[in-house]
């Protein structure tokens, strides 16, 4: 294949990635955001998401379609009541601690990962894609199904900008992200808050997940990627900021794209993981944020 | 701090290297094996709890200084055909190098920013431990041979492979370590180390160079591990890149909270302890990630402090 339609295949590609990347990174930059915590196991809920698609779809016959439409609403929904069940039994009891949250959730990331272990089996096993249709180029043929990976999450992606800026419940968000005593002493339930927060963050990772599971598969160990990706993504995006998580989504995944095809896929996660850690190093707030305190 | 008490703390450290060496000839070939492998684990974990007990820096990359270690003997061994106590020097070097150029940028930040900054690190040098794979061979990893793991010392040699050598070395490491942990602790720099976990900013008014401090901390920390972890490819003869895995990040924080943080014998308790409840645990069931996952958890809600934490607040004060 010459140039130019390589680069375009990878571009395509980086596209996707950058897609399922956003919601993922999403999801855990909420979570910063609002609740001052990072979430380590923000990437077992995505896992967990992409098993329990695999579960749904397979109990579910007829046309593939409609398998995975049952997966993409059950899944998040059981991924966001574990989240929440685990955020009220421990992370509420350890008061937010931002270290002891660490240790909580490492804690949590091995019992989910044992679970998934245990009950689903160390198999990688795949979804069928609810539709089967190829778009032809001139010059190669691409998955349908992937374009409406991309079109999806930008639909999501726009419906999430519009709750957090302009609704009630972003703003009830926002209020408990700006200065929680205020919030509580303005009546807002800062407990509910940061349960259904957290809860959101893990839905976000599960819708995520559900949509990559048929071009990938889905295995009890594939939740690290995505979190080192994720951290990634919301550290040079900057915490807390939906555009910059959104472009540097992009920024990540059309470049992990392009190094992938033509280097090597390790090479590309040593030059990307290195990269951001200097950025941490020297640039605290992100490319994109504004220096807080 | 009185002279008794200095007394008392030595006795106490002497005893437990005593009872150890005693163990040498009272355990069955089973657990006196297991024991082997638990202190040099123990070095391990007590060089975490070097940054994170005293100094204050929970640091989510220490299987990098570990797995540095680890390479840096077992490489110039299995492909230049090193002396066992040239490759230790070298894993000791290579402990020194890395964990100085990594705390000179990770120390920048702070909090949650060093945690995520030295987690991303040690992914780094775990991807690069795949990516050159010829000579590391990534997760199969490299077996040193017996006949390169003997030391001569004129007439007699010393095979590393031998079971009572191998235990009777891993307690010299271990004690080494111990006095070397309790030497810093009780040093001038050590109170400083805890001034800047108590409070930094107030550290840094009194007029102590924080960042200093710190730095030599990361470095002492990493240098522990990294001479664990050649310890480990020395006496084991297995180098893996399994060793540089988030999972090896993870288990010394384990060990170390369990064990007390801030506690000389902490880690070597806590490391026991797991070690014995994750094997007692896979005699029954194949899922040690679960134990080791409620052990953490149930660790940062009711235990915070850890075995000899909670020993120290309530019964022995003078617990270093």
């Amino acid at each position: 294949m010459p140039f130019f339609p390589h680069l375009l295949l990878a571009t395509l590609e980086g596209l996707v990635t950058s897609a399922v990347l956003a919601l993922t990174a999403l999801g855990l930059s909420l979570v910063f955001g609002v609740m001052r915590i990072v979430n380590v196991a923000h990437g077992e809920f995505f896992m967990l998401g992409a098993v329990l698609a695999w579960a749904i779809t397979s109990a579910i016959t007829g046309h593939p379609a409609l398998g995975f439409a049952a997966a993409l609403v059950l899944s998040p929904l059981i991924v966001g009541f574990v989240a929440w069940i685990s955020e009220r039994l421990v992370l509420s009891r350890i008061e937010y601690n931002p270290e002891a949250t660490i240790v909580a959730t490492i804690g949590l990331l091995y019992i989910i990962q044992q679970l998934a272990l245990t009950f689903y089996g160390p198999e990688a096993r795949p979804v069928t894609p609810p539709l089967n249709y190829r778009i032809q180029l001139p010059w190669f043929g691409y998955s349908g199904y992937k374009l409406s990976i991309i079109a999806a999450s930008a639909l999501l992606l726009l419906a999430a900008w519009f709750v957090l800026t302009r609704t009630r419940i972003g703003l009830v968000m926002r209020a408990t992200q700006y200065d929680r005593e205020t919030a509580q002493a303005f009546g807002i339930p800062v407990g509910r808050v940061y349960g259904a927060v957290f809860a959101l963050g893990a839905m976000l990772a599960a819708i995520a997940a559900v949509l990559i599971v048929p071009i990938s598969q889905a295995h009890y160990l594939m939740g690290l990627d995505p979190l080192l990706l994720s951290f990634i993504v919301v550290i040079v995006g900057g915490l807390g900021s939906l555009r910059g998580t959104v472009v540097a989504a992009l920024l990540i995944g059309v470049s992990d794209g392009i190094v992938s095809v033509f280097f090597s896929p390790t090479l590309a996660k040593i030059i990307a993981t290195l990269l951001v850690a200097l950025v941490l190093v020297f640039r605290p707030q992100g490319l994109f944020g504004t220096a807080t305190k | 701090m009185s002279g008794d008490g200095t007394a008392k703390v030595y006795a106490l450290h002497a005893a437990v290297i005593a009872l150890l060496l005693a163990l040498n000839f009272a355990l069955p070939e089973y657990h006196h094996a297991v024991l082997a492998r638990v202190l040099v684990l123990a070095v391990f974990a007590m060089g975490y709890n070097m940054l994170f007990g005293y100094a204050g820096l929970l640091s989510l990359g220490h299987a990098m200084f570990f797995a540095t270690g680890l390479y840096g003997a077992g490489l110039p061994l299995y492909h230049l055909g090193w002396g066992v106590p040239a490759a230790f020097a070298s894993g000791l070097a290579a402990g020194l190098v890395v964990s100085a150029g990594i705390g000179l940028l990770a120390l920048r930040t702070s909090g949650v920013a060093f945690m995520i900054v030295t987690m991303m690190f040690a992914q780094v040098f775990y991807l690069v431990t795949l990516y050159f794979g010829e000579w590391t061979r990534g997760d199969e990893g490299l077996v040193l041979q017996q006949q390169a793991r003997q030391v001569a010392f004129g007439e007699t040699t010393l095979d590393l492979t031998n079971p009572t050598t191998r235990y009777l070395l891993a307690v010299a490491l271990f004690a080494i370590v111990l006095f070397a942990t309790l030497a810093v602790v009780r040093s001038r720099h050590g109170r400083v180390l805890v001034a800047i976990r108590e409070n930094e900013e107030r550290t840094r008014m009194l007029g102590y160079d924080t960042f200093t401090n710190k730095l030599a901390a990361v470095v002492t920390s990493g240098v522990i591990c990294a001479a664990a972890g050649a310890a480990y490819a020395l006496l084991f003869g297995y180098v893996g890149s399994t060793f540089a895995s988030v999972q090896y990040s993870i288990l010394p924080l384990l060990w170390v909270l369990l064990g007390g943080a801030a506690t000389t014998l902490g880690p070597l308790i806590g490391t026991l302890f797991m070690y014995y409840v994750i094997d007692i645990a896979s005699g029954y069931t194949s899922a040690y990630m679960l134990v080791v996952g409620v052990v953490l958890i149930l660790l940062v809600l009711y235990f915070r402090k850890g075995v000899l934490g909670t020993v120290r607040e309530r019964w022995v004060r003078w617990l270093p």
